[in-house]
Parts: C-alpha cells; structure tokens; sequence
C-alpha cells in the first residue's frame, strides 16, 4: 500500500490513518493478543472496564499482562509497580525515535503530548514505515488517527475476550487463556533480533518459575534484573571476544 | 464512604501501579528527546530486563495456570506451548501459525486428557 500522502485537511488525515490501523496486520495481532488479555482480566476476577480504562491508560499489552497477572496473584502494590516500570523502559527510545519525524516548525510541545503518550510497538513500526514520505503538515494528525484506530481495536477485542471467556465452557475458555502466554512466546522470540535478546527469554522463562517456586520476595523484578543483565553481561563478553 | 473506597479502589491501583510506573518513560523520552539510538548501550540492557520479565510472565501463565486454564493438566498446556513454538520456527517464523497450532495442540489434550 502506497503511503497515503495527499490529504486535503487534518480530519483527513486522521481518519486516513484510522483506516491505515484498521488495514495493517497489527488489527490481527492485536485482535488476538486482546481477546487472550480481555479473558485473563476476567479469570482475575477485573472489572471489562477496569481492562478499558486500562487499554487506555497503559496502551502497552506486555505491562497490561505483568499488571492484570501480578495483581491477580496478590503481589504486593510496590513489586507489581517495580514490574511494571521495569517493563517500560523501552517505550522511552521508542518516543526519542519517534518525535524527530512529528515534529516541524511551529510545533508547539503540546501537540506531541498524544502522539507520546500512543507510542506502542504497532503505532511506531508503522509511523516509521509511513511518515517519512508524508508531508509533515499531516504527520501528527495521521499518527493520532493510526492509534485511535489501533486503541479501538483493543478496546473492543479486550471486551469481547472478557465476555467469551464468561461466557464459555471451562476447556474453551482455558484455550482463550492461552492466547496470551502462546502469543506472547511467539512473538517475543520473533522480535528478538539479537542473541541477548534471545537469552534473556530463555533465562526470563527458566528464572520466573523458579523464584516463584522458591517464593522469593519480588520474584519478577529478580526475574528481570538478574536474567536480563546476565544475557547483557555474555553479551558484552562475546563482544569483548571479537 | 467504604463502599465507594471498594469501588475505586482498583481503578486507584490502575493508576498508581498500572499508568504512572509505565507512562514515566514515554514523558521521559519527550523531555529528553535527543539522540538516543536503538543500539546504544543502556537501551540493549533494558530490552534483555524487560524481556526477561515478559518471559517469566509468560512461563508462569503458562506453568501456574489459574481458572478454566488450570482444569487443562500441566503437560498438556506445557506440550501445547512447545508444539506451537516448534510451529512457528518450521513454519517460516509465521507468529499466526505458531498460535494456531498451540491453540489446536491445548484444545486437542484438553478435550482427551482434562478432568
């Protein structure tokens, strides 16, 4: 699809990126990752619109799971807080990436207050494939229209996951229930590009269970900390190697 | 008074552990907006930190299922779990088969092995 770059006004350009969200293939993965995490806030025992709010307050399905399954568990407020932030320390080279392509002349800080608080995986894969060969008079208009349509899609997936998951027999809901671990496997390990990447899931996957198993106190920030700066720490060796 | 705490009660917690933790390094990275880029070293730290929590997540769901999902034995869901992502690796990296087929492989020994 060629970038859609001759809009007449701002309204045109959010609603062309409102269909370029609802055209991508981030509406299929974000169908399913929200159907699956729409299911585990009901299995939490959460309200549909604790879980809208939440689509809309986070935007980030990763720190949506760590919340909805921490607290779900019991997990004291502080650790659930620590996992969460944890979480989200990469959402911040994301927006740095990002704002160079919003932001022209006469752009008031204001203005990049929505686009920042959108930025999520789907949002900017796509902003950085389409703004480059669009004027940037519409880049912020389309950029909003694009998470708009993308947050909907969550919003509605999130309630319909949530409702099947109330309303169906216990093997079929426990196959919705499995869309968010199965999912989220597949495309972790799809988007780690990098050995360290990789390492930290294999380490994350081991570490996780056996701090719960052994009751450790904070076990998912250990979890985190610990596995994520060994696979930095082989990774810096290997490097070192070369 | 106690029966409106109860009731906004989560969506305080929402707030307070949900947005605030997660929404600090988007307003970060618009106040800080200067070179910073994907490769630098701090940022390849706290991909593998943030990777390795979604991991453990993930292998808890998985391993400590609660609800319907625990009435699914524990080597079904964790078979399930390694057919799709053996899926997903001979299936040219395809993430849709990958869940599908995982889905599939749960379902099938949820309906023959689930009590």
């Amino acid at each position: 699809m060629p970038a859609p770059n001759t809009f007449t006004s701002s309204t045109a350009a959010f609603f062309g990126g409102v269909k370029s969200a609802v055209t991508s293939v981030f509406f299929l993965v974000l169908m399913g990752t929200y159907i699956g995490i729409g299911a585990l806030a009901h299995d939490f025992g959460l309200a549909s619109w604790w879980l809208a709010l939440s689509s809309m307050l986070i935007w980030a399905a990763p720190a949506q799971v760590i919340l909805i399954s921490a607290l779900g568990a019991g997990a004291s407020l502080f650790e659930v807080a620590i996992a969460v932030t944890l979480s989200a320390i990469r959402l911040f080279p994301m927006v740095v990436a990002l704002l160079p392509l919003l932001r022209g002349q006469g752009t008031r800080l204001r203005d990049l207050l929505l686009p920042t608080h959108f930025t999520s995986v789907s949002m900017w894969v796509e902003s950085l494939r389409l703004l480059p060969a669009m004027p940037q008079q519409w880049r912020i208009a389309f950029c909003n229209g694009l998470s708009v349509g993308y947050m909907g899609t969550a919003v509605v997936f999130g309630f319909a996951g949530y409702y099947l998951a109330a309303g169906l027999p216990p093997l079929f809901a426990g196959t919705l229930l499995f869309l968010t671990p199965m999912s989220f496997l597949i495309s972790t390990a799809r988007n780690a590009h990098m050995m360290v990447d990789r390492l930290a899931l294999v380490l994350g996957l081991v570490l996780g269970p056996v701090l719960t198993a052994m009751q450790v106190q904070l076990d998912l920030m250990w979890t985190g900390v610990v596995g994520g700066t060994l696979a930095y720490a082989v990774h810096r060796l290997r490097e070192a190697a070369r | 008074m106690n029966a409106v705490m109860a009731e906004l009660w989560p969506y305080l917690v929402l707030v307070l552990v949900g947005f605030l933790p997660n929404e600090i390094w988007r307003l970060l990275g618009l106040v800080l907006a200067r070179g910073l880029n994907e490769d630098s070293e701090i940022v390849v730290w706290s991909r593998a930190v943030a990777t390795a929590i979604l991991a453990g997540v993930i292998a808890k769901l998985i391993l400590f299922s609660s609800g319907a999902l625990a009435t699914i034995p524990l080597p079904v869901r964790v078979a399930a779990a390694v057919c799709g992502f053996l899926a997903y690796l001979v299936m040219r990296r395809s993430v849709f088969v990958g869940v599908a087929v995982g889905e599939a492989a749960l379902l099938l020994g949820g309906f023959l092995f689930s009590h």
